[in-house]
């Protein structure tokens, strides 16, 4: 069931992001996650933040537990990777807004890659802590993407959160799709901001997993799971979810609120 | 069409396909649309007395589509938080039958207690879980400790009690007979396998945990023979389990004498959907073979005096 590969490249993003390059053949559609085992230590759920045909690419963020441990992994390190789990993004609407943030632009980069191959418009909306945290900021750019970034303290862009950039941009431009990843609060107030525009909008969203099959619970999410009919989400989809941006649940099943 | 409602310990099903332990049921939105699926009936993931996170990933490995080893380490929010899944999934209507699990007697009649009280219609005892003390083996592998454990819990609720018998035993048919002398209004058969799975590049197990149960397709055969001795040997009815992928596989383990069904991994591998087909399939097959009922089946591979 899975496929042991050996890292071939890491890239540290940001201070506190760090891509993994292996070779992995498996088709890999944008939005879609693997699970990832780090020998000896865990098997954590994982957007590909690159999906190219024969060298994939995860983008991690650096901080708490088990991102200590992938803190340690090099080039040359053993992996096990099943998968690709999950659905994607679709990449039909012609003009988009992708709010991204933080390492939430891990998981949007492959759909506004593939997105923009295909003659779409789209404008990212990026925010982090800080400058120095803007992740793909560039790598949007290369994609011909136009990007407005904001930045927590003001180091660069807007001095505050990406949300009143996004409400600023929906305000002034007719977009077809609004697609976030980031902190669940903040996709929270995405939603409502899109809905507020009338524009369809998709939310990547994450939850603790433990099988990525659909048998276990673990990524319950109201009357969905997240590894089988997500990770990528409708707002229409949400809305019978209680569970969004309210509560998500821990290892245990316990519900916990954000 | 062949009528699928079935009665069983003390419980009318409208069909025999329970929900598994294990499957879809940490939370109560699961529960609920499993039971819209089409499932007879939904059993809780197995409660402890406290919060549980269960063993680091992995957890999970897949032969294909014919088996599945797990090794989840009974995560579970504990009696105090569960409930209210419960009651969420009794209020989409749900026949919610509710699974406990603990390290010695004491444990499981004051757990069955507290899941009595949130209204399930019967409780299963998940046996193959450690002993207290730590032996190593499953607390449910002797049956002495079956019937003190059933007895002590059968004192202590007026639901029915299930007790759902461990495979990794050289006499299943005892254990079940244990589980009779002490009170059980059903058995369920089987748990999972024990077994493990290595990988060669690592060199190392599969799962975190190493040791694992196999469940799916695998063992239905295993599953089948416990089935058949349990069947010959008491005379509480036999939920059968283990393997159940399609309509024959049920009636197979209806002829070894099941009166109702469990299915778990088939939801892995084919959805929640896959309990509108096997009602679906289970009814055409009755009829095809001349069955009115599926309880008229019940046994019917055994040779009876």
């Amino acid at each position: 069931m899975r496929t042991i590969v050996r890292v071939t490249d890491r890239v540290e993003e940001t201070p506190s992001t760090v891509t993994l390059r292996f070779p992995f053949d498996a088709p890999c559609e944008p939005g879609q996650f693997v699970m990832v085992w780090i020998p000896g230590d865990d098997e954590l759920p994982m957007s590909l933040s690159y999906t190219a045909a024969r060298s994939k690419g995860i983008t991690v963020k650096v901080m708490g537990d088990t991102s200590r441990r992938v803190q340690a992994i090099d080039a040359g390190v053993l992996l096990g990777i099943r998968g690709p789990y999950g659905n994607r993004f679709d990449l039909s609407p012609r003009r988009v807004l992708v709010v991204a943030g933080g390492s939430g632009a891990a998981v949007l980069a492959p759909a506004v890659e593939a997105g923009v191959a295909g003659g779409m418009v789209a404008v990212v909306a990026l925010g982090a802590t800080r400058a120095r945290e803007l992740l793909f900021k560039d790598r949007f750019r290369g994609m011909g993407a136009r990007v407005v970034v904001a930045t927590d303290d003001g180091s660069e862009g807007l001095h505050g959160y990406v949300t009143p950039l996004a409400e600023r941009l929906l305000a002034s431009t007719a977009f077809d799709a609004v697609w976030t990843c980031g902190p669940e609060v903040m996709m929270r107030k995405v939603v409502d901001l899109a809905g507020t525009h009338r524009v369809p909008v998709f939310c990547s969203m994450e939850r603790h997993m433990k099988c990525g099959l659909g048998m276990c619970d673990a990524c319950a999410f109201g009357p969905y799971h997240v590894c089988v009919d997500g990770p990528v989400f409708s707002a229409d989809r949400l809305k019978e979810v209680p569970d969004f941006g309210t509560f998500h649940r821990d290892p245990t099943g316990r519900r916990v609120s954000f | 069409m062949a009528d699928l409602g079935v009665r069983c310990a003390g419980v009318a099903l409208r069909n025999p396909f329970l929900l598994a332990s294990g499957i879809w049921g940490e939370s109560g939105d699961s529960l609920a649309g499993a039971w819209a699926a089409g499932a007879g009936g939904v059993i809780t993931k197995s409660i402890g007395a406290v919060p549980r996170p269960g063993y680091p990933n992995p957890t999970v490995e897949t032969y294909e589509r014919w088996g599945l080893l797990n090794a989840m380490g009974l995560p579970n929010p504990g009696i105090e938080e569960y409930p209210r899944e419960i009651k969420s999934a009794q209020n989409a209507g749900a026949t919610v039958i509710g699974s406990v699990f603990a390290g010695d007697a004491n444990e499981f009649a004051r757990l069955a207690r507290r899941m009595e009280e949130t209204g399930v219609v019967a409780i299963e005892l998940n046996l193959s879980c450690p002993h207290a003390e730590g032996f190593g083996t499953e607390v449910g592998s002797d049956p002495d400790d079956v019937e003190r454990i059933v007895q002590a819990v059968v004192d202590k609720v007026k639901v029915p009690v299930i007790a759902k018998i461990t495979p990794n035993t050289s006499d299943p048919a005892g254990l079940a007979a244990a589980a009779e002398h002490g009170g059980a209004a059903a058995v369920s058969a089987i748990n999972t396998l024990r077994a493990l799975a290595i990988d060669v590049r690592l060199r190392r197990p599969v799962l975190s945990h190493g040791l694992g149960g196999l469940s799916g397709s695998a063992i239905k055969p295993v599953g089948l023979a416990c089935v058949w001795q349990i069947y010959e040997a008491v005379s509480i009815p036999v939920i059968g389990v283990g393997g159940i992928m399609r309509a024959e596989d049920a009636l197979e383990y209806v002829m070894a004498g099941a009166r109702a069904l469990e299915v778990g991994t088939a939801v892995a591998f084919e959805g929640i959907r896959v309990f509108a087909r096997l009602t679906h399939d289970l009814s055409s097959l009755l009829d095809e073979l001349g069955y009115d009922r599926v309880e008229d089946a019940v046994g019917a591979a055994h040779t009876r005096p």
